[in-house]
């Protein structure tokens, strides 16, 4: 039961940051049917913003939680202006193009801020700081979940939960919803399309940062390339849940994170990703538009 | 109030619009007929900035909209109900009526105009938590009247309002037309196939073909005319 518990909450720590990165996709996709390639590298970039801030505050001697919380916010910051940026310049400009072209144009993006992150810092791993601490009184269930897996649930239940309430309840989040169903019924109500746009950028790649920090401050250690990976997972799980679709893209990551914890932790770790994708392919062929994807028809 | 000047529009290499002149006054119910591909919507769309025209102006109340951007025309007063009514699907009434007031911040005026569209419409108070996209088609065209009036447009822009819906419907929904012009004196541009309809509601009347202006003049008189009889109302 202490094993089934352990994998059942690292799957849940997984998944809860697959989750958070797959929300960036599954956003960006909502407004702009573009599959943002990108994205992973903001994860990454996130998680290298919060390595140079923590290595810098770790010499002058600070608390390492107040550490972790300003990582956090100086990584949420800089790779939501890398969002920003990447979508003015890669993607803006071909909005009126056929849809290969942006989806080119975000590969493109991917392999270009891999290799610069790659030139910049080292192609080499570094280690990450251990920014969460071990808590006394969680020593009664370390057994099966540390400090850290709780750490990463609990953030990315309260971001969650923060966007949730951003899209449901604020005027930005209603004329995203709007913008999503119909882009051009959005502008003849007044919204202005560009700035809905951006503002999904930012909201997706500070989500990615928050999972970039976190997972790095657990793995403890990253490189210009784990962006690759966890960026493929993280799109799995938005296609999962149904792209498009906000909670379909948590759910998703949840499942995928279980998927993976399970396959590991009774099979062997070698299946690991085949499980994840063996559960992708079953699930797209009984419900082709993910778990809660719907395909609406038009009334005429 | 509107005015089209010389207006000349293109999808891509197709030219749409062909040197049209079209003239709104404040208050008038004008109405635009012609057959399916004439250039009607794109007229609209010319407005509304969606299509902006290769040559031509458009001017609103005296100034150019030449480059304002759609979300930037609807600011200056005008709002479309556009073609196939493109309710906003998984946002409830509620929420679609909310996205029409958009750009508004008087919150009391809002809840006026809020009481205002139930009045005109009950059957929308009923349906207020329910998602637009269960709606019927009929009630779908009320909504999108409804919320092109929560953003209490100076100029109001309809498309085929009566596009697939049940003659009683259609009878209703013009009469609320006529009642939204004579209560708020907002202005309307009516596009319509349904000339029969649109000729009896409106003042003046504008006939398109090809992408030109063929006739002009009062509805009295073009409905009395004996090319648009033959064409239009199949008398």
């Amino acid at each position: 039961m202490e094993y089934f518990l352990q994998l059942f909450f690292g799957g849940l720590s997984r998944g809860s940051v697959y989750a958070l990165i797959a929300l960036g996709y599954t956003m960006v996709y909502g407004i702009i049917e573009l599959i943002n390639f990108a994205h992973g590298e903001i994860y990454m970039i996130g998680a290298f913003m919060g390595l140079i801030v923590a290595g810098v505050l770790t010499t002058l001697g600070w608390p390492v939680l107040s550490i972790l919380a300003i990582a956090l916010v100086v990584s949420v910051l800089y790779s939501a202006a890398y969002g920003y940026t990447v979508e003015k310049i890669a993607y803006k400009p071909l909005r009126s193009a056929p849809r290969l072209a942006p989806l080119i144009s975000a590969i493109g993006m991917s392999i270009l801020l891999q290799n610069y992150i790659m030139l910049a810092q080292t192609p080499d791993f570094l280690p990450f700081p251990r920014l969460i601490p071990e808590l006394a009184f969680m020593d009664a269930v370390s057994n099966y979940l540390g400090t850290s897996d709780l750490f990463i649930i609990a953030t990315s239940l309260v971001v969650m939960i923060a966007l949730t309430f951003f899209i449901k309840f604020t005027r930005m989040g209603k004329a995203m919803r709007a913008t999503a169903q119909n882009r051009k019924m959005a502008m003849l109500v007044g919204v202005n399309v560009d700035q809905v746009i951006s503002v999904t950028f930012i909201i997706g790649s500070s989500l990615a940062a928050v999972g970039g920090v976190l997972i790095a401050a657990h793995v403890g250690q990253i490189n210009f390339a784990i962006g690759f990976l966890a960026g493929i997972k993280a799109f799995t799980a938005a296609v999962l849940g149904g792209i498009g679709s906000i909670p379909g893209a948590v759910l998703g990551g949840l499942v995928l994170g279980w998927a993976e914890s399970f396959a590991t932790g009774y099979i062997s770790s070698d299946y690991e990703d085949v499980f994840a994708f063996l559960l992708l392919v079953v699930i797209l062929i009984f419900r082709p538009a993910g778990l809660l994807g719907k395909q609406r028809a038009q009334k005429v | 109030m509107l005015e089209l000047k010389h207006i000349d529009a293109f999808y891509g290499n197709i030219q749409a619009l062909r040197d049209v002149n079209i003239k709104v006054g404040e208050g008038e119910i004008i109405t635009l007929i012609g057959a399916n591909g004439a250039g009607k919507t794109t007229t609209l769309m010319t407005i509304c900035g969606l299509v902006p025209p290769r040559n031509g102006q458009v001017l609103f109340q005296g100034q150019s909209l030449s480059g304002v951007s759609p979300d930037k025309v609807v600011a200056r007063g005008i709002c479309q109900v556009p073609e196939g009514r493109l309710i906003f699907p998984d946002l409830t009434v509620q929420e679609n009526l909310d996205m029409g007031a958009f750009l508004r911040i008087d919150k009391a005026g809002i809840k006026t105009d809020l009481d205002q569209v139930f009045g005109l419409f009950p059957i929308l108070l009923e349906r207020r938590g329910q998602l637009g996209g269960t709606l019927s088609g009929g009630e779908q065209q009320m909504l999108a009247i409804s919320r092109a009036l929560m953003a209490r447009p100076k100029l109001l822009l309809l498309d085929e309002p009566s596009l697939g819906l049940a003659p009683l419907i259609i009878r209703q929904i013009f009469a609320i037309i006529k009642q939204i012009n004579s209560e708020s004196n907002t202005t309307i541009f009516l596009v319509e196939q349904n000339a029969n309809q649109a000729l009896k509601a409106a003042h003046r009347g504008y006939v398109m073909e090809n992408g030109r202006i063929t006739l002009e003049d009062s509805c009295d008189k073009l409905l009395a005319n004996d090319e648009v009889k033959k064409a239009y109302l199949g008398l």
